[in-house]
């Protein structure tokens, strides 16, 4: 962390998008966190992808739970709504967000305590229902903000920083959410960013929970020899299997591809996503060669990334409850309570 | 791309726009810092250090450190460098106890100096506390040259000139007033062990055109003029006065016209605006002064009616301009502009009537002296030129490092040392971290606007020519004033082999100017920075191979505001904010062992 605040200069040649603004008009207040925090990486990303997408900072919705993670949307888009939920219940804060303002661009930062320890079940419900958000883990392995213990995403036989072993199994959030019927499940890392602005974006523009895993490193509790969420480690077995370029609605698709290699994935607002595949024969739209895949290499140590699977298709919560396309909290008072005649009008039918 | 190597001195030197700009390099930085704490005096003796006059420079340098200025580059106007130089010598104590102590044992090297003008007492200001014996000859019944002679006293007090001088003529140089050298050959004989030239570019240059002769006494030369001026011999001038040329004698010109009784100045320009040659604030000062700038007038003809000036006649012209050069030019029309003086200030060369030709000083094909451009000796052993007297008309702080580099060729001369056995530049390099996240030097990007100098009321400055103009800054003004220097001079020093790859230093840099990217050549790599590179002037760190992923560091020095929120980021300290001190060695550096000795008692 830092006592001195980011300051804004002006630059001569600085590049503004289509909305006109600057990136820097993406950022939020100066972080808290430790220097050279992963988090504070996922941060830029995050703030990067925004401004290359042009998304309004008044349409976007920035949800957290409690802990590190769930400290950064203080540090990205000030000019965002937000809400920062007690521990672990994001995603039902996200769900009733989303139900009375389906228009808003919805991003949820939690962590690996937050998501996959004592709100597991929140999270899964998330993935069930299939609610319109970006959802991040920044994923760490130990609980940082409690000094360093083993999380639920911790590897069996990794080293906390004073030695002990941890000899649970770890929970996969990328598994986890295939097995759940989830729509979106990617993985990236905080040290690539060529890797990570694409996928933020895609899982902004997926319609559906778009569940993205990142491994970041806790530089004060988890980035020494035995750890397995380290930079050294992470970098040592990185495996990305699928390179994901995010093209917007307008842009044309420039570059030529071979079928084989290359897997185009269209998305309901008319932007696509170029599946780039490590190997030719993975096949990240199908739920079983995703689990089957993730399987065989995560045994071997190796950290899997990329967009690992994508059904961008299956109906999310508003489609499947068959809400109006106006979102609630623009409709009128009088048509959301139409009064004591309209509803004695509808008990008619049910007596 | 190869690891930049920044153990070379001119890479981090190059970082610091004002030192490298400077001809005299001053540690500019290191003394706004000490004004700054509150150390006037020591500002100003860093100051006299490499540019000897900061009383004077403070006023009139042609800072060449202010178009410079890193603070320009992000959108703003440069830091008031120079006047933040005269806030040093208005605010500084006495400073006697602090001068260079002359040794009464003198080292029987006898020097004579032509000229009493910066350069020479630059020499003298070298070489004195060494222990030579130096004569310094002026035609003039002042010392001071053409700061004394061309620059009016409303820019450059005459106080102000007599104390800085006075410091260096105190140190017992044996100061001949009245004393023009006439022949070169004659002072040869007189067995000094080296001569030093620096009479200046003391000759006008001349417009002649039709009716310049019969115009005579209404038609000056601008410096002569000038110079005449500053000594009392004229007083006046005509009601409507125009002055020729458009650079800083023609500003001191018209300003100085006012001041004589005239009411109506125009400044006539042959060429439009961006291709003047006056600094911008001489020019805006005179403009303060409502001094008319005509441009695009070309003189053609003094008109003379009843053997008197009444005007002069130019050609309208037109000019085709592409890219900032003038492609093609006409003539448009012609108009007459009624005066009643002119003042010719179009430029002035160096003239040495006094040198013998057949004596081993060779002069090139526009009769100008053969100086060599590092050891400044002519192509007779033993005679050296500084100032405007060896290339042509410079400025102040250019003569100053002249004299710098004169004086250490002398030395090794009078020692039968080859004059290129000069002593490299030298850089210290010093980490300025305190604490976790304190750090020696005030970090905090300050977005204050550049303060504003006040003047003398414009109803009061033209009763006397001697009235000063500009006020200096307030105490007030200074403390903002000294906040917005960005100190260059506090460098990012990168270790490669801590680096972590975090990212933390690309996602906190203000400016986008470090990027972790592939290698490649030159042309290849930039097109991968995360901000686009602006000046390809400005140098390019680039580092080694990263530990893990063999990746490099790359950093455009030319956004970095030197906020040292990088190396607050760095979990690991691979960046450290460094102070880079630059020693630049003077004659006293090169005394061999007797020097080394003489410090090594005082210690």
């Amino acid at each position: 962390m830092t006592y001195i605040a980011k300051p804004k200069i002006d630059m001569p040649g600085e590049r503004r998008n289509e909305i006109g603004l600057r990136q820097r008009d993406y950022e939020g207040a100066l972080s808290t966190l430790c220097a050279g925090c992963g988090h504070d990486s996922i941060t830029a990303a995050i703030v990067q992808a925004f401004w290359e997408l042009a998304i309004p900072p008044e349409k976007v919705i920035k949800l957290s739970g409690i802990g590190c993670s769930s400290k950064t949307p203080a540090y990205f888009i000030s000019g965002a709504h937000g809400f920062n939920s007690v521990h672990g219940r994001m995603p039902s804060v996200a769900t009733g967000a989303l139900a009375g303002n389906r228009d808003l661009v919805c991003i949820a930062v939690s962590g690996d305590g937050d998501s996959l320890s004592i709100g597991f079940g929140q999270f899964g419900h998330a993935v069930r229902r299939n609610i319109n958000m970006l959802y991040i883990i920044e994923n760490n392995g130990v609980y940082g903000l409690t000094k360093g213990q083993f999380s639920a995403s911790a590897d069996p036989g990794s080293k906390a920083k004073y030695g002990e072993v941890n000899r649970m199994k770890a929970i996969d959030p990328v598994a986890t959410t295939i097995a759940l019927g989830g729509s979106f499940a990617a993985r990236s890392f905080s040290g690539d960013r060529e890797q990570l602005v694409p996928l933020i974006k895609a899982g902004l523009r997926h319609p559906g929970c778009a569940v993205l895993d990142v491994v970041s490193p806790c530089v004060t509790f988890n980035d020494h020899v035995g750890s397995t969420k380290s930079y050294a480690h992470t970098r040592e077995h990185y495996y990305p299997a699928v390179h994901t370029d995010f093209i917007p609605p307008s842009k044309e698709i420039k570059a030529s591809y071979d079928e084989g290699e290359v897997m185009p994935v269209e998305l309901h607002d008319g932007s696509r996503l170029l599946l780039k595949k490590t190997d030719a024969d993975y096949d990240p739209s199908s739920r079983s060669a995703a689990m089957r895949y993730l399987e065989e290499h995560s045994s071997q140590g190796q950290v899997v990334t990329g967009l690992l699977f994508i059904s961008p298709d299956l109906p999310e919560m508003h489609t499947i409850s068959g809400t109006a396309a106006q979102p609630l909290a623009r409709t009128a008072y009088e048509d959301l309570n139409p009064g004591q005649a309209a509803l004695a009008e509808l008990q008619k039918d049910l007596k | 791309m190869k690891r930049t190597d920044t153990s070379n001195p001119d890479f981090f030197h190059k970082v610091v726009d004002c030192q490298w700009g400077c001809p005299a390099h001053t540690d500019v930085p290191e003394y706004i810092r000490m004004i700054a704490q509150g150390d006037f005096t020591g500002a100003y003796m860093l100051n006299r250090e490499s540019n000897i006059f900061p009383g004077i420079l403070g006023r009139v340098c042609d800072r060449p450190c202010e178009p410079a200025c890193r603070r320009g580059r992000t959108n703003e106007k440069p830091v008031a460098i120079c006047r933040l130089k005269r806030v040093a010598a208005d605010h500084r104590d006495d400073i006697s106890d602090l001068m260079p102590v002359i040794p009464t044992q003198k080292n029987g090297k006898k020097i004579a100096l032509v000229g009493a003008g910066c350069a020479s007492l630059a020499v003298a200001n070298d070489l004195m506390p060494m222990g030579y014996e130096c004569t310094m000859f002026e035609a003039l019944q002042v010392p001071g040259g053409l700061m004394r002679s061309n620059i009016p006293a409303f820019r450059l007090p005459a106080e102000v000139l007599d104390e800085e001088i006075a410091m260096i003529t105190d140190m017992g140089v044996d100061l001949r007033l009245n004393s023009p050298i006439k022949s070169m050959k004659d002072l040869l004989k007189e067995g000094y062990d080296a001569v030093f030239v620096g009479t200046g570019a003391p000759k006008g240059k001349e417009l002649k055109l039709p009716g310049r002769e019969q115009g005579g006494d209404n038609i000056h030369i601008g410096i002569a003029w000038l110079e005449s001026v500053a000594f009392g011999h004229i007083d006046k001038i005509g009601k409507q006065v125009l002055i020729i040329g458009v650079g800083n004698t023609a500003m001191d010109c018209c300003r100085t016209s006012l001041r004589l009784g005239a009411d109506n100045v125009k400044v006539i320009a042959r060429k439009p605006r961006g291709f003047f040659k006056a600094s911008d604030w001489e020019l805006e000062d005179a403009e303060e002064e409502n001094v008319d700038i005509v441009i695009n007038h070309s003189p053609k003809e003094f008109v003379i009616e009843g053997g008197k000036l009444v005007g002069m006649k130019f050609d309208v012209m037109e000019y085709d301009i592409e890219g900032g050069r003038i492609k093609e030019q006409r003539v448009t029309d012609e108009v007459f502009i009624p005066c009643d003086d002119v003042v010719l200030a179009i430029g002035q060369e160096n003239a040495f009537p006094w040198i013998e030709r057949d004596i081993g000083i060779e002069f090139d094909q526009w009769d100008v002296p053969v100086v060599d451009k590092t050891t400044f000796e002519s192509t007779l052993q033993g005679v050296y030129f500084g100032g405007d007297a060896a290339f042509g008309p410079e400025n102040i702080i250019w003569a100053v490092e002249h004299g710098h580099q004169a004086a250490i060729s002398i030395h090794q001369h009078c020692h039968q040392r080859p004059l290129t056995e000069r002593l490299p530049v030298t850089m210290n390099l010093g980490s300025r971290k305190m604490g976790i996240h304190e750090w020696s030097y005030s970090n905090n990007f300050d977005p204050a606007a550049r303060r504003k100098m006040e003047h003398v009321p414009l109803e009061t400055r033209f009763k006397q020519l001697t009235t000063e103009v500009e006020l200096g800054f307030t105490w007030e003004q200074a403390k903002q004033e000294v906040e917005r220097c960005l100190n260059c001079d506090i460098q990012t020093v990168f270790t490669d082999d801590l680096c972590i790859e975090c990212d933390a230093c690309l996602d906190i840099c203000p400016t986008d100017c470090l990027t972790i990217t592939r290698n490649g050549d030159e042309e290849d790599l930039v097109t991968r920075l995360l901000a686009p590179r602006l000046e390809k002037d400005q140098p390019l760190f680039v580092s080694g191979e990263l530990k893990q992923t063999h990746r490099v560091m790359v950093k455009d020095e030319n956004l970095c505001v030197h906020c040292g929120l990088c190396a607050e980021r760095c979990p690991t300290a691979a960046w450290d904010m460094q102070k880079s001190l630059l020693n630049f060695p003077r004659a006293s550096d090169h005394d061999g062992g007797a020097a080394k000795a003489r410090e090594g008692k005082a210690a």
